[in-house]
């Protein structure tokens, strides 16, 4: 106290010695220490820094918390509010108080977040955040999947395992963000909305595994909420274990109970799309056999009808355009036997009775010129003393034409 | 490589079956419809078959810049 001066040997401070020393006394002789008690007159300050006390049944203590811890806040702090402040002991020497420094403030207690939890869920509630007419659907063939939570928790484990077996077509995207402690929600928002913005994929899952009530709170926060809400993905929420309700529960287009529950929720079963497309196939098969089969009744009825007058290569056309169809249905049928093996394998056969081997069957022969083998359709192709050969069903004969009647088509069988 | 999504493959397919079942179609466009019908059937069974889920990272650079980079298998998790 070099510049105090004395009275009768006692020194006399200034105010801001002395404040300075009460200072100093306080900050070396308390450590940095926790506080319990309720928060009254709360004063978020525009600077970002927060004022408020701290009280209890008999006394009061003066706090401050500063603009950047306050941002780490993983809940909002309400008057009447018990919470544990983390902080020291210091002296505000403009204005000579003793205040607590904060650096972390926690809700005091499972109660207590539970309290803040349903005052949150309330405000929410009657903002309409939780209306089901918000809800977006979720799509019916994701292909790729976002997923917002801790690149190292069971979560996207479980989640992979589960689109793996279920959709393996699906791709899988996650942003890796912090689910628990300070900043955790800033970033799980954040990853909502930078998907919101990159696009390209088909739906959210945001969610975590099982934790404590503290561990899940990131998902209890407004911020988190708020994304939830905004987001023009569908999301669905998977946080904790069964028992578990988070406010993201309440705002997301679907709950799960589980991260794997959300990937199932998430995704198609490929057993389900597979006896889908098995069924698909054999009605189309069933169908083409059909329509292919009713020709063939046509050509028998027609090549039945004995008062039936019609051109001579009638018949032959008919065969031809049956062949040719039957040839690009066999083609189809084909890929559709090669994938799906024996079970079509009856219909094959079907097929092949309609071809010109069973015609053959129901007593027609086909006539071939020698020795280029083309088909005879008209009397005119071939010339006297020409070969011919004729197919049966059943052997083949060879000889020569002896005379040709041209004939003009209108010759009845 | 085919770039229309199950979705829209599994939708087409039903119309597909729909349409032929209708009956009321000439059996060449009928033909037609089949052999699509078949292309994206043995497509969608291809897929179903040979598929295997692709992770990847999200990664958001200092300019704000989006990255896809793969994530490595359930040991680098």
């Amino acid at each position: 106290m070099e510049s105090s001066k004395e009275v009768e040997n006692q020194p006399i401070y200034s105010v801001s010695q002395i404040n300075r020393e009460i200072r100093l006394i306080l900050e070396e002789n308390l450590p940095i220490l926790w506080v319990e008690g309720e928060i009254s007159n709360w004063l978020h300050h525009p600077s970002g820094h927060c004022y408020f006390s701290l009280k209890d049944k008999d006394s009061q203590l003066r706090c401050v918390l500063w603009r950047d811890q306050a941002r780490d806040l993983s809940f909002t702090p309400e008057d009447g509010m018990k919470v544990l402040v983390n902080g020291q002991i210091t002296v505000y020497e403009r204005g000579g108080q003793y205040q607590l420094n904060c650096f972390r403030l926690k809700p005091a207690g499972v109660g207590e977040l539970g309290l803040a939890f349903e005052r949150l869920k309330r405000r929410l509630e009657r903002e309409g955040l939780f209306d089901p007419q918000h809800r977006l659907p979720l799509p019916p063939f994701p292909e790729r999947i976002g997923v917002v939570t801790s690149p190292s928790g069971a979560a996207i484990r479980d989640i992979i395992k589960v689109v793996g077996k279920r959709s393996p077509w699906a791709q899988i995207v996650l942003a890796p963000v912090l689910v628990q402690g300070p900043g955790a929600a800033e970033q799980i928002a954040q990853a909502i909305r930078d998907f919101n913005l990159l696009g390209g994929v088909d739906l959210l899952i945001v969610g975590r595994g099982g934790g404590s009530i503290e561990d899940l709170w990131a998902f209890n926060e407004e911020e988190v909420a708020r994304a939830i809400f905004s987001s023009q993905l569908p999301i669905i929420s998977a946080v904790g274990h069964e028992i578990d309700f988070t406010i993201s529960d309440f705002v997301a287009d679907a709950r799960a109970p589980t991260p794997s529950a959300a990937a199932e929720l998430a995704t198609r079963d490929q057993g389900e799309l597979r006896g889908k497309l098995e069924s698909w196939g054999e009605r189309m098969a069933r169908r083409m056999t059909g329509m292919v089969e009713e020709i063939g009744r046509r050509l028998d009825r027609i090549s039945q009808s004995y008062g039936f007058r019609r051109p001579a290569d009638l018949l032959a056309q008919f065969v031809q355009r049956n062949d040719e169809l039957e040839r690009r249905l066999m083609q189809a049928m084909q890929h559709l036997l090669e994938l799906r093996g024996s079970k079509l394998s009856g219909l094959k056969a079907r097929l092949r009775s309609l071809g010109p081997p069973a015609i053959l069957q129901r007593g027609y022969s086909i006539c071939r010129k020698l020795p280029d083998k083309e088909v005879v359709r008209r009397a005119s192709q071939l010339t006297p003393g020409g070969g011919i050969e004729v197919i049966f069903s059943v052997g083949r004969i060879a000889g020569k034409v002896e005379t040709v009647e041209e004939g003009n088509g209108k010759e009845r069988i | 490589m085919e770039k229309r999504g199950f979705e829209e493959l599994m939708g087409r397919l039903e119309e597909i079956v729909g349409k032929l079942e209708s009956g009321d179609l000439p059996l060449e466009e009928s033909l037609d419809l089949f052999e699509e019908g078949v292309g994206i059937f043995k497509l969608c069974t291809k897929r179903l078959e040979g598929a295997q889920v692709r992770v990847q990272r999200l990664v958001k650079d200092l300019k704000g810049e989006f990255y896809l980079t793969p994530l490595e298998g359930e040991n680098g998790l």
